[in-house]
C-alpha cells in the first residue's frame, strides 16, 4: 500500500493561493479560503470551550469533560459511517453520554469517577469497533485520524451555521441557568439550601459540556478537545480569582491559542525542506500546555491581590 | 483459535489482565482513575517516538510512561491534579501524533497503539512483558501495607511516618510500568478499561482486600479471554469487546450491591414493624 498522507492535516490546498510574502504570515494566508473558515469557527469554538470550561474547572469536572470526548469520539466514527457530518455525531453522542453520566453519577467524588471511567472506557470500545468498521468499509481512507485529531482546514463552509447555532445553544443554557450554576459550583450545600435543584443543574451543565466538547471535537480532534475545554480556563482561574476577569481571560486565551495554532500550522508547511505540515491541533494543545505551566510561576500570581488568592487557595484546597 | 500464532496472544493477555487486576484494585481503592487513564497516553507517545527513531519500541513506552506519571505527580501538587492530568494527557497524544505523522504507516499505526493489536504479538515480546510484570507485582507486594494506609486512610498514614506524596509517585511509577508494556498488546485507551472495570465489580461483591484482589484478577481474566475468544470469531477489534464485558462487569456490581442493599433495607423494616 503506498503511504496517503491526507490533506487535512496540512494545508496542501492552499499552495498556489495568494502572493504576499511575509516572514510570519507564509503566502495566502489570508486569502485561503480553509483559513478563513478555520478563523471562524475556531473562534467560536475557542470562545464556547472557554467558558464552558471556567466552570467545569470550578466543580472540578475535568474527567467528565474528558470522558466526553471519547464518547463524542465513538459518536463521530458512528456518524461517519453513515455518511452524515461528524459534528452531528459529536453532539448527539455527547449529549446522550452527558445524561446517562448524570444519572448514574453518585454524589461521593470517587464513585463519580469510577462511573466516569466505566463510561469513558465502553465508548472507547465503541470507537474502536465503529473506527475499525469506518476503515475497513472503505472509501473513508483518514477517518481514524481525521475523527481523534481534527481537520480544522478540511471543514466546509456549509458547517458554519451549524456551529454558530450550536455554539449560541450552549452560551444560552450557560447565561440561563449563570446564578444557580456559579452557587453549585461554588459550594453544593449552600445551593442546596438556597433550593436550587442541584439534579437540574447539574444535567444543564452536562448537556452545554457536550455542546461545547462537540464542536471543539470538529476543531482540535476529539480526544485532544480536552485542551482547549480545560487549558484556558484552568490558565485564567490561576491568575485571577474573579469570575468576570477570568471568563474574559479564558475566552482571550482560547482564541489567541487557537488562532496562533491555525497561523503556525500554515507556516510550518513551509518550515525545513519536507513539505510537511504539522497538525494544528498539535500547536494548539502545547500552546495551551505552556501557557498553563507559565502561569504557574509565582511571579503572575503575585499580581492577584491578597484577597483574592486566599479566594483561590480556598477554591484549590 | 489455538493455532501457533494465538498461543503469544492468549499468553501475553493472561500477564496483562493479571497486573491489570492488582494495580487496578489500587486505581480504584485511591480513585485515581483519571492519572490511571492518562498515564498509558504517555506510553503511546513514547512508542511513537521510538517508532520514527528507530529505538527499541519497548524503551520508548516504559521511559516515557514513567516521565508521563512523574510529570502528573508533580505538577499535580502544585495546581489541581485533575486539570494538570487532563493537560498532560492531551499534551501526551499530540505528541504522540506527531511522531507518528511522520511514518509511512501513520493510520493503521495509530490504531494499533490507541485501540491495541493482540494479534501482532511476537515471541521475543512476551519476556519483556513478564520481567515488567513481576517488578510490578513485587512493588505492589513490598508496598501493600503502606499503601493500603495511605489509600484509606491518608491522616493516619501520614501520622505513622508513610508520605502520602512519596506513596502518590511510587504507585503511579507502578502504574506507568503497568500500562507502559501493555499498550502494544491493548492500546493506550483500553488498559484503562481493563484496570476499573474488574476492580470495580469485584470491590462490590467483597469487602475484604486480599479476595477483592484475587477476585479483580478473576474477573480480568475472563473479560480478556472472552475478548479474545469473540474478537476471533467474530473479526471486529479486540478493544470493544475489552471496553464492553467491562462495563457489563461494573454493571453487574451495581446490581449486586443494590439488589443486597434493598434487601437489608427490607429486613431492617421488618424488624422494626415487628417490634
Amino acid at each position: 500500500m503506498p503511504p496517503t498522507r491526507p490533506t487535512s492535516w496540512s494545508v496542501q490546498a492552499d499552495l498556489s493561493m495568494g502572493q504576499l510574502v511575509n516572514w510570519i504570515f507564509e503566502p495566502g494566508f489570508f486569502a485561503s479560503q480553509p483559513v478563513h473558515v478555520a478563523i471562524l469557527i475556531g473562534g467560536a469554538t475557542a470562545i464556547v470551550s472557554a467558558i464552558v470550561g471556567v466552570f467545569t474547572v470550578m466543580r472540578g469536572q475535568s474527567f467528565a469533560g474528558h470522558a466526553l470526548t471519547d464518547v463524542s469520539t465513538a459518536g463521530g466514527s458512528g456518524a461517519f459511517l453513515l455518511g452524515l457530518s461528524p459534528l452531528f455525531g459529536f453532539v448527539g453522542f455527547g449529549m446522550v453520554g452527558a445524561c446517562v453520566m448524570e444519572l448514574i453519577g453518585i454524589r461521593r467524588v470517587r464513585g463519580r469517577d469510577l462511573a466516569t471511567g466505566i463510561i469513558l472506557g465502553a465508548s472507547i470500545g465503541l470507537a474502536a469497533l465503529l473506527l475499525y468498521l469506518d476503515t475497513s468499509s472503505g472509501a473513508t481512507t483518514g477517518a481514524t485520524q481525521q475523527i481523534l485529531f481534527g481537520s480544522i482546514f478540511t471543514i466546509e463552509t456549509s458547517t458554519i451555521p451549524i456551529v454558530i447555532s450550536f455554539s449560541v445553544i450552549a452560551l444560552g443554557i450557560i447565561v440561563a441557568i449563570y446564578r444557580p450554576l456559579l452557587l453549585s459550583s461554588v459550594s453544593n450545600d449552600i445551593a442546596a439550601a438556597k433550593g436550587v435543584s442541584l439534579r437540574l443543574i447539574g444535567l444543564l451543565f452536562m448537556l452545554a459540556l457536550a455542546v461545547s466538547v462537540g464542536l471543539s471535537s470538529l476543531t482540535i480532534g476529539a480526544i485532544l478537545s480536552t485542551a482547549l475545554l480545560v487549558g484556558p480556563a484552568a490558565t485564567a482561574l490561576r491568575v485571577t480569582a474573579r469570575l468576570g476577569v477570568a471568563l474574559i481571560v479564558a475566552c482571550v486565551i482560547g482564541v489567541g491559542v487557537t488562532w496562533l495554532g491555525v497561523l503556525l500550522a500554515y507556516d510550518s508547511y513551509y518550515w525545513g525542506s519536507s513539505r510537511q505540515g504539522f497538525p494544528v491541533s498539535f500547536f494548539i494543545v502545547a500552546l495551551v500546555f505552556v501557557l498553563y505551566l507559565i502561569s504557574g510561576f509565582s511571579g503572575i500570581r503575585a499580581v492577584t491581590s491578597r484577597r483574592e488568592r486566599a479566594v483561590l487557595q480556598g477554591a484549590e484546597a | 483459535m489455538f493455532s501457533d500464532f494465538m498461543v503469544n496472544a492468549w499468553t501475553i493477555a493472561t500477564v496483562v489482565a493479571v497486573i491489570a487486576g492488582i494495580v487496578g484494585f489500587f486505581v480504584v481503592l485511591r480513585g485515581s482513575a483519571f492519572p490511571a487513564h492518562a498515564i498509558p497516553n504517555g506510553a503511546f507517545a513514547g512508542a511513537a517516538a521510538a517508532n520514527v527513531f528507530g529505538l527499541s519500541t519497548l524503551l520508548g513506552l516504559g521511559v516515557c510512561a514513567v516521565l508521563a506519571a512523574l510529570g502528573i505527580g508533580v505538577l499535580g501538587r502544585r495546581g489541581r491534579q485533575d486539570v494538570v492530568t487532563a493537560l498532560a494527557l492531551v499534551l501526551m497524544l499530540a505528541i504522540g501524533a506527531v511522531f507518528l505523522s511522520r511514518s509511512s504507516e501513520y493510520e493503521p499505526q495509530i490504531y494499533s497503539l490507541l485501540f491495541g493489536e493482540v494479534l501482532g504479538v511476537s515471541t521475543t515480546e512476551i519476556l519483556p512483558v513478564v520481567a515488567v510484570g513481576l517488578v510490578c507485582i513485587a512493588a505492589v507486594a513490598f508496598l501493600y501495607r503502606p499503601l493500603m494506609l495511605s489509600s484509606i486512610l491518608p491522616e493516619i498514614g501520614e501520622a505513622k511516618g508513610v508520605s502520602a506524596h512519596r506513596i502518590e509517585m511510587a504507585f503511579l511509577v507502578i502504574v506507568a510500568l503497568a500500562t507502559a508494556m501493555t499498550v502494544p498488546v491493548v492500546g493506550a485507551l483500553l488498559i484503562f478499561s481493563l484496570m476499573i472495570g474488574p476492580p470495580a465489580a469485584a470491590r462490590s461483591f467483597t469487602d475484604r482486600p486480599p479476595l477483592a484482589i484475587l477476585l479483580s484478577i478473576a474477573i480480568a481474566l475472563i473479560t480478556v479471554w472472552s475478548a479474545i475468544a469473540i474478537s476471533y470469531l467474530s473479526n471486529w477489534p479486540i478493544g470493544f469487546f475489552v471496553g464492553a464485558i467491562s462495563a457489563v462487569c461494573y454493571g453487574i456490581g451495581r446490581g449486586w450491591v443494590a439488589v443486597r442493599r434493598g434487601k437489608a433495607v427490607r429486613v431492617a423494616t421488618r424488624r422494626r414493624l415487628a417490634v
